[in-house]
């Protein structure tokens, strides 16, 4: 795809060339698509990206591994709390240790929260670009008891930080179970609102059945993960397919759409919020006592009352900030189910402090990378809802 | 599992191999690359996860041998039929280049602009080479070693006192 | 204040309270948003947090009908002419608040690729620091911005205002004249002034 943006000369007396970004009302973040139209029909689309290319896994190489920890949260800044779990699971899979079961259950909890909370990001914002208004007001507010939630386990509301290496920052507090349930209920309704707006409304029926649909050989090929895979037909959920954080053990559906387009991509989003209000229902059920750290003073920070009163806590509590972790040399990839796809981690050691090399596998770059494929033959308001649906988030997508 | 296959179809050409936490990865030499793209094709290693690169500037640069370049282009693969996983390895020296794979898989015309925008490793039969991240005329490759964090940026380290570690590695 | 005319005096000041008075609670925003900080601001435009109480609902994404702009995100190097050039299509009078460390400092990204403050391309009148801030925080940076504008006169914007669209000529001469992108031609200018001592290109 040449940037059609430079060669004038190639460009046919009929065709118009408009620019859709970086700073658009409908490009969520910084993207920029460069559209050859001829009248209001879609020739080419030519996306761009790096525009907010911060330098990320550079300056990863110079952190040491706890101090990456608040750099994921800005990956996927929508579900700030997936991405802080996928990489602490990335570093404990290169430790090769196993967090305590208390852990794992409150990070399945809060990866669920997350997801729910990306999800309305993503039906909201697309539901607004489309025009209907009143779903993204609805469903917002949803996305408020989330911040709530989080904000009485982490003390942040977007950028959480939660997870640490071998464990999380701190157990949740008491009065996070009781707000959770009622949470489960208010988002049930809520979803169910948003559905009876939208599911059969022949408004949205018409803007977003068979725009940028996608045969599952296709996506496949393009690199799809996650909700826009499954839309397309492909079973494939890393959850399912390879479980982490006992996963497994847990009982809920993964919903497959047919022809991958923004309706399907739509409907799986909604009933995965359905689902993931289900595994949190079994979280809350089975939530077992115990620690959440690791009891391994090398790799966990001892708890404060021990720092003051012992010295080898002490002693590891220095070592542990300033020296870093003893890592083995090696390479890991790790990936999780993120909001939007396949979110991966390749981490290089050499047994330093700081990693080699850390490496972001954004879920949402091979599928923006597809736009064209998608769009090829729309009209400039299908572009739109297409974008939407593709839940681009430029944090994750540029690093 | 995919390693013997590989080794039954193509021997000699894994140069390298190691299961480090029970990630597969195999070390192969360019010129194997795509005749080793074929048959993880055949054998339903059909979603290509990402394409990145390491880059080791200690690293001998010579042709020929185990390891055979400054940089490590690194391409992991998932077969969602059987859901394992392969990392292949590909050395490749400072300015040498790489086969494209964009014949094979859309999805590594994006990744392989990444490789070529922060590293500066071309790929042979790519359709669109040019920086994805940075801009158009950005001065050198951003992930390199010999790179600087603030890219020669002076309002960077203006008063800044967080301790980088100036490129010094612990020994661990 | 400026020319004090006698017959004027008393008439002149009392239209600026007025002009103020209308154009700090009819402050339409144009979201520049880049980032996550864009998340939270979509958090105080809706339901519990609303903007609207401060006359600032309309969100206008086109620079020719906002005075507003929240820079709300980092602003890398790649997006700084783009930036600029936003900015100098608003009609004037226009303010800016850099929402978040990111707008306002580089925040935690000091690196090659981040733009360290979009105080260094274009003027800022209010900085919200806050990674990100609360919706609370950016409603009072509004806040703060609405008793700026109540004690600013007419006249006083006009000069940097000014060194803006001066530096945006040199910058567009630069670039003619070397054939570089944007996004070069402003680094190239970022090192000039950090040589010089000015921690701005205008």
């Amino acid at each position: 795809m040449e940037s059609i943006a430079l060669s004038r000369q190639q460009l046919d007396g009929d065709h118009m060339i408009v620019n859709l970004g970086p700073s658009h009302p409908t490009t969520h973040g910084t993207l920029r698509i460069i559209l050859e139209l001829e009248g209001e029909t879609i020739l080419k689309a030519t996306p761009e990206m790096g525009y907010l290319h911060r330098g990320v896994e550079k300056l990863g190489e110079n952190l040491s591994y706890q101090q990456f920890i608040p750099l994921t949260d800005r990956l996927n800044y929508c579900s700030s709390i997936m991405n802080n779990v996928g990489y602490t699971c990335a570093v404990e899979k290169l430790l090769g240790i196993e967090i305590p079961k208390r852990a794992q259950q409150i990070r399945v909890l809060v990866s669920e929260l997350a997801r729910i909370a990306d999800h309305i990001v993503c039906v909201g914002v697309n539901a607004v670009d489309i025009g209907a208004f009143t779903a993204f007001l609805y469903l917002f507010r949803q996305r408020e008891t989330v911040y709530d939630l989080f904000e009485m386990a982490a003390g942040q509301r977007l950028h959480t930080s939660f997870t640490r290496i071998g464990g999380l920052f701190r157990d949740i507090p008491e009065g996070f179970v009781p707000l959770c349930e009622r949470f489960l209920v208010e988002c049930e309704a809520s979803v169910d609102e948003c559905e009876r707006l939208l599911t059969h409304n022949p408004i949205w029926h018409d803007r977003t059945k068979g725009i940028g649909a996608i045969s599952p050989e296709d996506a496949v090929n393009w690199g799809y993960t996650g909700p826009c895979l499954r839309a397309a037909g492909v079973p494939q959920d890393l959850r399912k397919a390879q479980p982490y954080l006992g996963y497994e053990t847990y009982d809920f559906d993964i919903p497959v759409g047919t022809t991958g387009d923004v309706f399907d991509r739509y409907l799986v989003r909604m009933e995965e919020m359905r689902q993931s209000l289900r595994i949190i229902r079994q979280v809350l059920d089975r939530l077992e006592p115990g620690p959440v750290n690791v009891d391994d003073p090398k790799i966990a920070l001892p708890s404060k009352e021990k720092v003051y009163t012992r010295m080898e806590s002490l002693i590891h509590h220095f070592k542990l900030i300033m020296h870093g972790m003893e890592m083995p040399v090696g390479e890991i990839y790790s990936a999780t189910e993120a909001a939007n796809g396949e979110l991966g981690f390749y981490i290089v050691s050499d047994g330093g402090k700081n990693p080699y090399r850390i490496r972001v596998r954004p879920p949402c770059l091979p599928i923006f990378s597809s736009f064209h494929d998608q769009v090829k033959g729309c009209l400039i308001a299908d572009a739109v809802a297409v974008l939407g649906a593709m839940n681009i988030i430029a944090g994750e997508l540029d690093r | 599992m995919i390693i013997e296959h590989i080794d039954a179809q193509l021997p000699g050409a894994v140069t390298d191999r190691h299961a480090f936490r029970g990630d597969q990865t195999i070390v192969v030499a360019k010129e194997n690359l795509l005749a080793l793209v074929d048959l993880l094709y055949r054998e339903g290693f059909q979603l290509l996860v990402d394409i990145t690169a390491v880059d080791w500037p200690e690293r001998p640069n010579a042709e020929g041998g185990a390891a055979a370049g400054r940089f490590d282009v690194v391409y992991h693969w998932l077969n969602l039929a059987s859901q394992e996983r392969l990392r292949v390895k590909v050395p490749v020296a400072d300015g040498g280049t790489v086969p494209s794979l964009t014949g094979h898989f859309k999805t590594a015309d994006w990744f392989e602009r990444e490789v070529f925008d922060l590293f500066g490793i071309r790929f042979d039969g790519h359709p669109n080479m040019k920086r994805l991240l940075t801009w158009d005329d950005f001065p050198g490759h951003a992930l390199r070693k010999d790179f600087p964090l603030d890219g020669g940026d002076p309002f960077c380290m203006e008063g800044c006192t967080a301790p980088y570690n100036n490129g010094e590695r612990a020994q661990g | 204040m400026a020319e004090m005319n006698i017959n004027d005096a008393v008439v002149t000041t009392r239209l600026d309270a007025v002009v103020n008075w209308g154009r700090k609670n009819s402050l339409w925003p144009l979201p520049f948003g880049t980032a996550c900080c864009a998340i939270e601001f979509m958090s105080m435009m809706a339901s519990k947090y609303d903007m609207s109480r401060f006359g600032a609902e309309a969100m206008r994404f086109s620079p020719r009908q906002s005075d507003m702009m929240l820079v709300l995100g980092t602003v890398t190097n790649k997006m700084a002419p783009i930036l600029r050039t936003i900015y100098a299509q608003m009609a004037e009078p226009k303010w800016v608040i850099s929402v978040g460390v990111c707008a306002s400092s580089g925040g935690m990204y000091r690196t090659y690729a981040t733009l360290q403050g979009v105080d260094r391309v274009i003027p800022v009148d209010v900085y919200v620091p806050g990674c990100p801030p609360r919706p609370e925080s950016m409603i009072y940076g509004v806040m703060k911005l609405q008793e700026k504008i109540e004690k600013e006169s007419l006249s006083m914007r006009k000069e940097h205002i000014a060194r803006f669209y001066e530096s945006l000529a040199r910058q567009e001469a630069l670039q003619a004249e070397k054939g570089l992108t944007g996004q070069q031609t402003i680094r190239n200018m970022l090192m000039d002034a950090a040589e010089r001592g000015a921690g701005t290109i205008f």
